[in-house]
């Protein structure tokens, strides 16, 4: 399993974009989640988000609520992710990275929390409601354990907050496409490129855009100007759609394939 | 980020990055108003004139000479749409005014700041939309079709656990979506800063009448400050302005639900410090994080978390923190109906039924926050008996 910063070296090198592909743990069971990791790392992700299930999941929309309280339901917890992940790390080429929201982390205790996840090779984690301003101890421990954090800009984050969020960052900035939550969007701002390229002169971590993302031809669009692309909930729904299926590996590679081709 | 925005270790402002310039420009306009003049004679003017402040303190002779203790009720209970929600409604409905937002969201358990906030819209011309549970819906059906008649549109929130904490997450998820052009009109001290602050300095109005009018009538500051807490607005509202008087006591009862080893909401008692809806506080979680189902009969405190000035006050012993269970609350429902002639609401009888576990040799003096009445709990109390 390499670390984020090493994935987005070897792609520049390559002038390519990273496809990123987040799928919830234990979502719809424990064991198909492990196939789904495979199956997308087959297909041709460079890096894969795994969702932590958690209650109250205020940055989600519909379909991410819904395959979290699935999960939770399945006994997903971090405990069982890091067991998952530190079995599994020789068979992961690509970095894997946690998008967990701060209560399970903070449960846990930030240092064991870090220690683990130096000990199964995790590439990065997301955590959608903390800020860099209240995250100093957090990042402390994530350097210290040479664990890569990702932070966020919202379209209506202030340019003097740029500088603070991109030292916060180590991978790449999580770049959220639109207001509200996650899940698919018709249409997004129509100046999104020139914010995403405004915003890439101003940071040194690469820039990622995810929230809404549901169609090959937007994932097209935002590797123009972004460094990769998050494609969630429109996974999600089309998991749900055709995991009870016999070639249900088949089919997820080939619509991954589709999204990313 | 400017300003203080944790009580001692509490609080903070743990929210997506989205939040934070909403939550600032809120920030700035509630201390914007706060300091002027014309924005709290307007306020007053309506607390006065409108919601029925100020409320009486009113010696309970007959709940005193039964339990052996001097008893006021502040009589929160007395004011417009019958809870201490409408200080708050109103007052973060004129900030909204004054934002230029012409859309409020407010989230609610019980229904009674659903109420406040849509009555505070319709009379200051908002649109307004409410969040609550599917299961408060069903048990609090009366003070739904309250805020459909002022006005208000009812979303029912199907996730979750279809109770406050699920109407509070969606809530924000509007909020996150529409802040443009939304206001989200928060009914307790939790939440992100600068809430816990804005809705305890909108709440304290409590405190400072109660204070003045108890030194009016006995002379002397009270012994015992008590009042229940769910997530810590009507407790925060009469504790606060007596904070530096060391003398005074405070008392905070929380819901024990069936009892503290079964289900109950006993945040402060029973919770380890955790995240939720963007402060951290008390919280009842399992040891994996996840944020666990709670239950009390009394809607308004069926919440996990509790307010981070609370939280704070535990941890430097300022105030204590007991619980009561929902018998126990049905009990004192009946006791301060059959002696005073006053129906409490469920919440507040929270804090009355811990009256008869004080035990002094001599007779304290004690302020009792009524935070609201109980004619919507009349169907929740009979079908919990049979």
């Amino acid at each position: 399993m390499g670390k984020l910063r090493d994935k987005f070296k070897q792609l520049r090198q390559k002038n390519q974009k990273a496809f990123i592909p987040y799928v919830t743990f234990g979502f719809p069971t424990l064991e198909l989640s492990k196939d789904i990791l495979f199956t997308l790392q087959a297909a041709g992700a460079d890096i894969i988000e795994i969702g932590m299930p958690f209650s109250d999941p205020i940055a989600d929309g519909p379909t991410i609520q819904a395959a979290s309280r699935i999960a939770l339901n399945q006994g997903a917890n971090l405990e069982l992710l890091f067991d998952f992940l530190e079995n599994y790390k020789k068979y992961f080429t690509i970095p894997l990275i946690i998008m967990s929201y701060y209560n399970p982390i903070y449960a846990w205790g930030i240092k064991r929390f870090f220690q683990r996840a130096k000990k199964a090779g995790l590439g990065g984690i997301i955590v959608p409601d903390l800020l860099p301003e209240e995250g100093k101890e957090f990042i402390d421990m994530a350097r210290r354990t040479d664990v890569d954090t990702v932070f966020f800009i919202s379209p209506n984050t202030e340019e003097r907050r740029f500088k603070i969020i991109d030292n916060a960052s180590r991978g790449f900035i999580y770049y959220v496409s639109v207001y509200g939550v996650t899940g698919m969007r018709r249409s997004f701002d129509k100046d999104i490129l020139l914010r995403g390229s405004f915003i890439k002169s101003r940071i040194k971590n690469p820039l990622c855009i995810g929230f809404g993302i549901s169609k090959s031809s937007q994932v097209k669009k935002f590797k123009q100007i972004f460094d990769g692309v998050i494609v969630g909930s429109a996974l999600i729904n089309e998991i749900n759609k055709i995991y009870h299926h016999k070639n249900f590996k088949g089919k997820l590679a080939s619509f991954v394939r589709c999204l990313n081709k | 980020m400017k300003g203080k925005i944790y009580f001692g270790n509490f609080g903070g402002m743990f929210v997506p990055e989205t939040l934070l310039r909403p939550l600032q420009e809120l920030e700035e306009a509630f201390f914007r108003c706060w300091n002027d003049k014309n924005f709290r004679q307007k306020l007053r003017q309506l607390l006065i004139n409108y919601a029925g402040r100020p409320t009486p303190l009113y010696y309970a002779q007959n709940l005193s000479r039964k339990l052996n203790l001097r008893i006021y009720l502040k009589r929160e209970d007395l004011l417009h749409t019958g809870a201490h929600k409408i200080n708050n409604a109103l007052a973060q409905a004129l900030l909204a005014v004054s934002m230029k937002k012409k859309r409020v969201i407010a989230e609610t358990g019980a229904g009674q700041h659903g109420v406040a906030t849509a009555t505070a819209c319709a009379l200051l011309g908002l649109k307004c939309v409410v969040y609550m549970g599917r299961v408060d819906v069903e048990r609090q059906a009366n003070n739904v079709k309250r805020m459909r008649l002022l006005g208000a549109k009812i979303k029912v929130v199907e996730s979750g656990s279809q109770v406050l904490k699920d109407a509070v997450n969606e809530a924000l998820r509007d909020w996150v979506a529409n802040f443009h052009h939304t206001y989200y009109l928060l009914g307790s001290t939790v939440g992100p800063f600068p809430y816990p602050l804005m809705v305890r300095n909108f709440q304290s109005v409590i405190g400072e009448e109660a204070k003045k009018q108890i030194i009016k009538s006995e002379s002397r500051l009270p012994d015992i400050l008590i009042a229940c807490v769910g997530g810590g607005s009507n407790s925060l509202g009469l504790f606060h302005p007596f904070f530096r008087y060391k003398s005074v006591k405070f008392i905070g009862v929380e819901a024990a639900g069936e009892g503290l080893n079964a289900r109950h909401a006993a945040s402060l008692l029973k919770g380890k410090t955790g995240i939720l809806h963007g402060a951290k506080s008390y919280l009842l979680q399992d040891r994996q994080g996840q944020v666990k189902e709670v239950y009390s009969l009394a809607p308004g405190l069926d919440y996990p978390a509790v307010g981070p000035e609370h939280a704070w006050y535990k941890s430097i012993g300022r105030a204590e923190y007991v619980a009561v269970t929902d018998q126990e609350a049905i009990d004192a429902v009946e006791m301060l109906s059959r002696l005073e002639g006053i129906i409490p609401a469920l919440e507040s009888a929270h804090a009355l039924a811990y009256l008869r576990k004080l035990k002094f040799r001599k007779k304290p003096l004690i302020i009792l926050c009524l935070s609201g009445r109980g004619d919507k709990d009349l169907d929740l109390i009979e079908k919990f008996k049979h």
